[in-house]
């Protein structure tokens, strides 16, 4: 944990032990940071905007706005829809957590029916598109439900938000299957020799060693389900790809507009999922490390 | 211990064998791993079970607290009889200890949660007295100070030593020790023996599978050597290791002694 790096020897120290005898440390990872931007990266951004930009510009007769004007001028509506895909990522993803938590516990749970039942739902939603679930919820759930004699509207965010998260719910299914059956077996024989319930042994030495182990490939999947969500577009849901071809067509469909609009969704979901991204990376370093 | 007489004891009475294996058998698959086992252990008895890999030491240990479930035989502990469907195995496993190969510790808590982990939520006792109890275990093995390390922060024989003290929180009647020493480094292995020594000193009852065998000499009441899922010979350690009778027995013992 708190063992010193080893002190890289000089081939000139008298009596260094050979280099192939050392034990093998791997580096220690470095402290997260967030991604930096260099000069390199700042070269790129802007030569991007300007081809996309000179080439709109150059388009663009003197009546017209710029791509880059018209993006300012449609900012607040593009990051209220870009809300919106972030809403509906997190809420599919914390409806699929808890979903797929239940599911996944019931894959490796004692009772034989459910454990096939849970199995088979698990395979089903993990091999189906995305976009043929987002299907089924959008058609399979009705518009509006009664419960006590209120009638309640769902609107199509929310059947869209429960498509979304149908294959959270699957892939967290097998995040936690896989987490459980990667715990060395005499965690589960310790506890079981010191008299624990299943129960107990799940709650309180299994699952907690397996938060750890589950951390990066939630995330993953947190990073995926956000660049999902786009797919609501198709389904007439007015996230920001809807909002995107809205403002286009309302700035008169021109062609030019098409490569820095689209662009500047793309940009906004880089620039939200790379860091996630980054992070993920750095914790299963860190996890490998503390094994 | 007053505990030894309840109702669920069937009967047993201290001057029978606390522990008591007739004809178990046991097989993983076509491969008959137990062929027929049958010992006695007496209440404060120190017995090694030795032999080669591959016998069926570990198999026979994991028997007497359920871990493993066996196909046919009779095993008996304080009379309550383990290879029964009906059998209650929390309340068989409160009464049996037991330390692993790989020690097992819970990682992801410190030495001392490790060791009040079972007496809080298994026997649900009081927190004050199990965390006093745990820190006198924790004196007991000699890792006074080391409450709140890590079992990764820990040396083998220091975590498999915090493991010892985890089994004897739960106030078992007999500790089940399978090769406790074999991860060990040799410096560490010593630590480990001496703790194991002095319990079986105070009267624990205690069923040890090793390769020490200069330690089963040393501690044990009786010693069982296993071949192939038989025993094929037993007795006091002096007459084991100074007069073995069986062909088996010799040739082990002459390769490892």
């Amino acid at each position: 944990m708190s063992a010193p790096p080893p002190r890289r020897l000089e081939p000139s120290e008298a009596g260094a032990p050979l280099a192939v005898l050392l034990p093998f440390r791997p580096p220690p990872p470095a402290a997260f940071a967030w991604p930096r931007l260099r000069l390199v990266h700042l070269v790129g951004i802007a030569g991007l905007v300007l081809v996309v930009g000179g080439a709109a510009h150059a388009q663009a007769s003197g009546a017209r706005l710029s791509a880059l004007e018209v993006i300012w001028r449609w900012l607040p509506l593009l990051m209220w829809g870009f809300g919106f895909n972030i809403l509906m990522s997190v809420l599919s993803m914390a409806l699929g957590t808890a979903a797929g938590l239940g599911l996944g516990l019931l894959q490796i749970g004692e009772n034989r029916l459910l454990r096939r039942v849970a199995w088979a739902a698990t395979q089903f939603f993990r091999n189906s598109p995305w976009l043929v679930l987002l299907f089924f919820a959008m058609f399979m759930i009705p518009f509006q439900f009664t419960v006590f004699g209120h009638t309640m509207p769902l609107p199509d965010w929310v059947k869209a938000v429960i498509g979304f998260s149908l294959p959270v719910m699957a892939n967290m299914s097998e995040i936690v299957r896989g987490a459980v059956a990667s715990l060395p077996s005499g965690q589960w024989e310790a506890a079981e020799s010191l008299a624990f319930s299943r129960r107990q042994t799940m709650w309180r030495i299994i699952l907690p060693q397996c938060v750890k182990r589950m951390l990066p490939p939630w995330m993953n999947l947190y990073s995926l389900i956000t660049m999902a969500t786009v797919q609501a577009s198709i389904v007439g849901v007015s996230e920001m790809l809807t909002l995107t071809s809205q403002v286009h067509a309302a700035e008169g469909g021109r062609p030019d507009l098409l490569a820095p609009l689209y662009g500047f969704a793309m940009l906004c979901f880089f620039l939200y999922c790379y860091p996630i991204e980054r992070f993920t990376l750095y914790l299963e370093r860190r996890f490998q490390l503390n094994q | 211990m007053a505990a030894l007489s309840p109702p669920e004891d069937f009967g047993w009475t201290p001057d029978q064998p606390l522990i008591r294996l007739v004809d178990v058998r046991k097989s993983f698959g076509a491969i008959e791993v137990l062929k027929g086992v049958s010992l006695d252990v007496a209440k404060g008895e120190a017995i090694c079970i030795i032999g080669p890999s591959g016998s069926g030491k570990s198999t026979l240990i994991r028997c007497i607290n359920a871990l493993v479930p066996i196909d046919s035989g009779t095993i008996r502990v304080e009379g309550q009889e383990v290879n029964d469907p009906d059998l209650d195995k929390l309340a068989l496993r409160r009464k049996v200890g037991m330390v692993f190969q790989q020690y097992n510790l819970f990682p992801h808590r410190t030495a001392l949660d490790n060791i009040m982990m079972a007496p809080l939520h298994v026997l649900k006792q009081d927190r004050r007295e199990v965390e006093a109890r745990a820190r006198a275990l924790m004196a007991k093995v000699r890792l006074a100070g080391k409450e709140k390390a890590y079992p990764g922060e820990l040396s083998g024989g220091q975590q498999q030593r915090v493991a010892i003290a985890r089994a004897l929180a739960m106030r078992p009647d007999v500790m089940l020790f399978d090769e406790v020493t074999a991860a060990l480094d040799p410096e560490t292995v010593k630590e480990v023996l001496l703790t194991i020594r002095e319990l079986a000193e105070e009267g624990m009852t205690c069923i040890l599978v090793t390769h020490e065998m200069g330690f089963a000499r040393e501690v044990a009441d009786h010693i069982y050597f296993t071949d192939a899922g038989v025993i094929v010979e037993h007795g006091p350690p002096a007459s084991f290791f100074d007069d073995p009778r069986d062909p088996r027995t010799q040739a082990f013992l002459g390769q490892i002694l």
